[in-house]
Parts: structure tokens; sequence; C-alpha cells
């Protein structure tokens, strides 16, 4: 019965999704191939409105698919809507900054979020999202259209062949992460265990972090789609570990490209705000629905949705039609 | 799984970890309730903004640089287009009131970071200790403006 009751408000939810961003996304690209100009004598209120509703319903399919709002955000936006590619990518860095700043407290209260942990790795992946924010708006806006479309195809690659574990097994640390003392324990809710977790191969893994903090940088894109599989897989974090601390290293990796963002004056508070209220609401409605169902269906129409952006991504930056 | 270098640890989060969870939960609030507050007052026209909201549109499709180079032209008249901290200079204006809430969602890591060193340093962590400064000095670096120089 609540095998039915799940399926039943997956279905639900699928479908509200489809119903109200399938039309949205039809007006907003029809209106933008027939007539860009109509963007720009469109009531002003209209697009913001359009956005709120938009990331009301990114809000609930971000939450329901596992991914952050920032890398739905900064494709589908910068793909549909007439905002400059600057903007999109200012507002979603702080949209997937004030995510992580919501969720931080709680997951390093839990000790879920290791500080001990995030803390090297953020002043790296800090230090080259500022220098990838830098290179993003030095780029002409097609290279990183189309650069910011395969890294989205990219994302949907990984999510399709990334394997999580909950456990790594992790035989011995590693020297670096031994003397910097980065190990802890946790209690598993489901199974009142206490896990002691530690980590290898620490060296490769900060390594990997240049490549991460250039991409959150350049692109405005939260990196939770690249910081889980490198903590878990690699560096064999436990997966509630590394999905706690991805979130939080948000927190301080989109802190500082969100600053060169600002200070170049890529930030419009008109589109900043309603995406911040929409995907906000919209998680808090993902959350309750979250605990009734679990529709792993959603996380295909995550795919789907960041594979159709991606490639819309790509045609736009390249100048080639895309048929929608 | 279990390590015996491990017995050390214990499951409760650590003392400058909870530090840095008390800031910036107080942070967030902040930063959210200024940002509704000061947009609440833009779009209601409380105060007015600097570009009208029917305005707006022109420019939202516009490169950043071609933004700032035309509100300025259009509706600042600064003597250069408001990059860095010029938005501060202009807080009497609803729209750029926005920036406070965004600043300081911005900023608190900064103060976190920082808030934890001496506790860091009380307990003789001085590799975190450093690591901790370094990453407040990048941040502020960010903070400060003086990366947004070039462009398009």
């Amino acid at each position: 019965m609540s095998q039915l009751f799940s399926k039943l408000a997956g279905l639900g939810t699928a479908a509200f999704v489809a119903t109200v961003s399938s039309p949205i996304l039809s007006w907003a690209a029809e209106t933008m191939a027939t007539n860009p100009q109509a963007a720009n004598t469109t009531a002003w209120w209209v697009w913001p409105l359009v956005l709120l509703v938009v990331t009301f319903v990114m809000g609930i399919v971000a939450v329901l698919g596992g991914v952050g709002g920032g890398v739905l955000f900064v494709p589908i936006i910068s793909g549909f809507f007439p905002f400059h590619l600057d903007f999109v990518r200012g507002a979603g860095l702080l949209v997937a900054l004030a995510g992580a700043l919501a969720a931080g407290p709680g997951l390093l209260r839990m000790n879920l979020a290791s500080l001990r942990l995030a803390i090297p790795v953020a002043l790296i992946a800090s230090t080259c999202a500022i220098a990838g924010a830098m290179m993003g708006l030095a780029l002409p806006t097609n290279v990183v259209q189309t650069a910011l479309g395969a890294t989205i195809l990219g994302i949907v690659v990984i999510m399709l062949t990334a394997k999580k574990s909950d456990y790594p097994d992790v035989k011995e640390s590693d020297s670096l992460s031994s003397a910097l003392r980065i190990y802890g324990i946790y209690t598993e809710a489901s199974t009142g265990k206490d896990i002691n977790w530690k980590i290898h191969r620490t060296p490769l893994g900060l390594a990997l972090f240049v490549i991460i903090g250039i991409m959150a940088g350049m692109f405005g894109l939260g990196a939770g789609w690249a910081n889980v599989p490198v903590l878990n897989l690699l560096m064999g974090a436990p997966l509630k570990i590394s999905v706690a601390t991805s979130k939080f290293l948000l927190s301080i990796t989109d802190t500082s490209a969100a600053w060169v963002y600002l200070n170049k004056g890529c930030v419009i508070p008109m589109i900043v705000v309603p995406s911040l209220i929409g995907i906000m609401f919209g998680s808090l409605v993902g959350v309750r629905i979250l605990k009734v169902a679990k529709p792993a269906f959603i996380k295909w129409m995550v795919i789907g949705l960041l594979l159709f952006s991606g490639l819309k991504a790509i045609t736009k930056g390249l100048g080639l039609p895309f048929f929608f | 799984m279990t390590d015996s270098k491990c017995s050390c640890v214990t499951k409760e989060a650590s003392e400058e970890q909870m530090l840095y969870a008390a800031l910036l939960e107080k942070g967030m609030y902040a930063g959210i309730g200024l940002l509704f507050i000061t947009f609440a007052i833009y779009v209601f026209g409380i105060v007015s903004p600097a570009v009208p909201l029917s305005e707006i549109a022109k420019y939202w499709s516009m490169d950043s640089h071609t933004y700032l180079e035309a509100i300025n032209q259009n509706a600042l008249h600064l003597p250069h287009p408001p990059t860095g901290w010029a938005w501060a200079t202009l807080l009497h204006k609803s729209d750029f009131m926005n920036f406070l809430g965004i600043a300081l969602l911005a900023g608190i890591t900064i103060f976190c970071y920082a808030a934890i060193i001496p506790t860091l340093l009380k307990k003789g962590d001085k590799a975190y200790a450093i690591m901790c400064v370094a990453e407040v000095l990048i941040l502020a670096l960010a903070a400060s403006g003086l990366l947004a120089v070039g462009g398009h």
C-alpha cells in the first residue's frame, strides 16, 4: 500500500512538474526564438514572475533528484530566459550559496559535515573558484555558453555512470590525511551504529579540487555533482560525510566566486531574489514530498532536463538552431 | 572501517566546528532576512530605485560591462561605472539596498573562519590555524574588489 502511495506521489510530482514547467519553458523559448526584442517590451514583472515559478519547480525537482539547485539553474535559465549569462551565473552562485548556508549549520552540528575535511579542500577550491570566475568573465560569452553545455553533458555522464559507496573500504589513511587528522566518527541513524571513518588518496583528491573550483567559478554552478564523487569514491569518505561536507563546502567555494561576480556588477537583484525565494520554497515543498515518496524516475527527469538544457546551451553558444 | 588511531575522536562536533556553525547560522538568517526586507522595499516602491522597475528589462540582456556603462550613463551619472564596492555609496537607492543582504550572505564565511582561529591556536593546531588565516586572506581579497579589473 505504502509502495503504491509512494509511486502515486512520485507520478503526481512528475505530472505537476511537467504541467507547470513545460508550458512555461515552451512559452519562454518561443518568445525568445520568434522575437528576442519582445523580451524587452514585455511588462517588467513578467519575467521575474516566470522565474519565480520555474525556480519553485526547480527547487522541488532538485530535492527529489538529489542535486543542487545551481546545477539546474544556470543551464535552464540561461537557455530559456532573456537574461545575459553573466547575470545568470551570478544568480546561480548566490542560489547555490544560499542553499549551502542554510544547510551548513545543521550539518556541522550533527557532525556529518567535517570541518577538518572541508578546510584544506575549501582552501584549494575557493582559490581556484576565483580564478575560474575571472576566466569565465574574461572569455567571450558564446565560448562560456558552449563550455557550459559540454560541462552539463559531462555531469549527465557522471550521474549515469558514477556509483556510490555508503562505506568505502579505506584500509589505511595516507600520510597527509593522518598528519592533518582528517578522520571522525558519526552515528548512522538507520542502524544506530557508530561509524569510524578516515580517508586516503588525499593529494590526488586535493588536486582534483583545483579543476572543480575553476569550473564552479567559471560557470556559476554549485559543484556538489563533482565534490561528492571525489570525496566518496576517490578519497573514501562515507557517502553521508561526503554529501554533507560537499554541501558545506559550497558555502566557501561559492563565496569566493560570488564576490568576483558581485564586484564585477554581475548581480541584478530582480533576478537573484525571485530565484532565491523560488528555490527555497520549492525545496521546502520538495522535502515534504520526499517524506512520502522516493520517486526514482525523478532522477531520470533531472538527467533529461540536464541533457536538454546542456544541448540548448551548446547550440546557443555555437549559434545553431535548437528545435523545441 | 575501524581504526585504532581514531580512539581519540568523539562523536560530537569539535568546539571550533560548533562555533563555526553558530556564527554561520546567525549570518545566514540575518542575510536572508535583510535580503527579503530590502527586496520588499524595492518592489513595493517604498524607496525609489536608481533604475526604475519599468526599465530594468532593457538592461538584463546586456553583458555586465555594457550594463554597468548603460545604467551609469542613464541613471547613476557617476565618474565611473559602479564596480567593486561602489554599491555601498548607493544604498539610498532601493535596488542597491538589496546588496546589503547579498554582501552579508557572501561575507559571513570570512567571519566564521576568523572566529575559529583563536580556538585552533589554543589547541595548538597550527596547521589548521594557518589554513584558516590563508582562507580569510583569499576570501578578503575576493571581497575587496581588487580583482574587479578588466572584463569583457
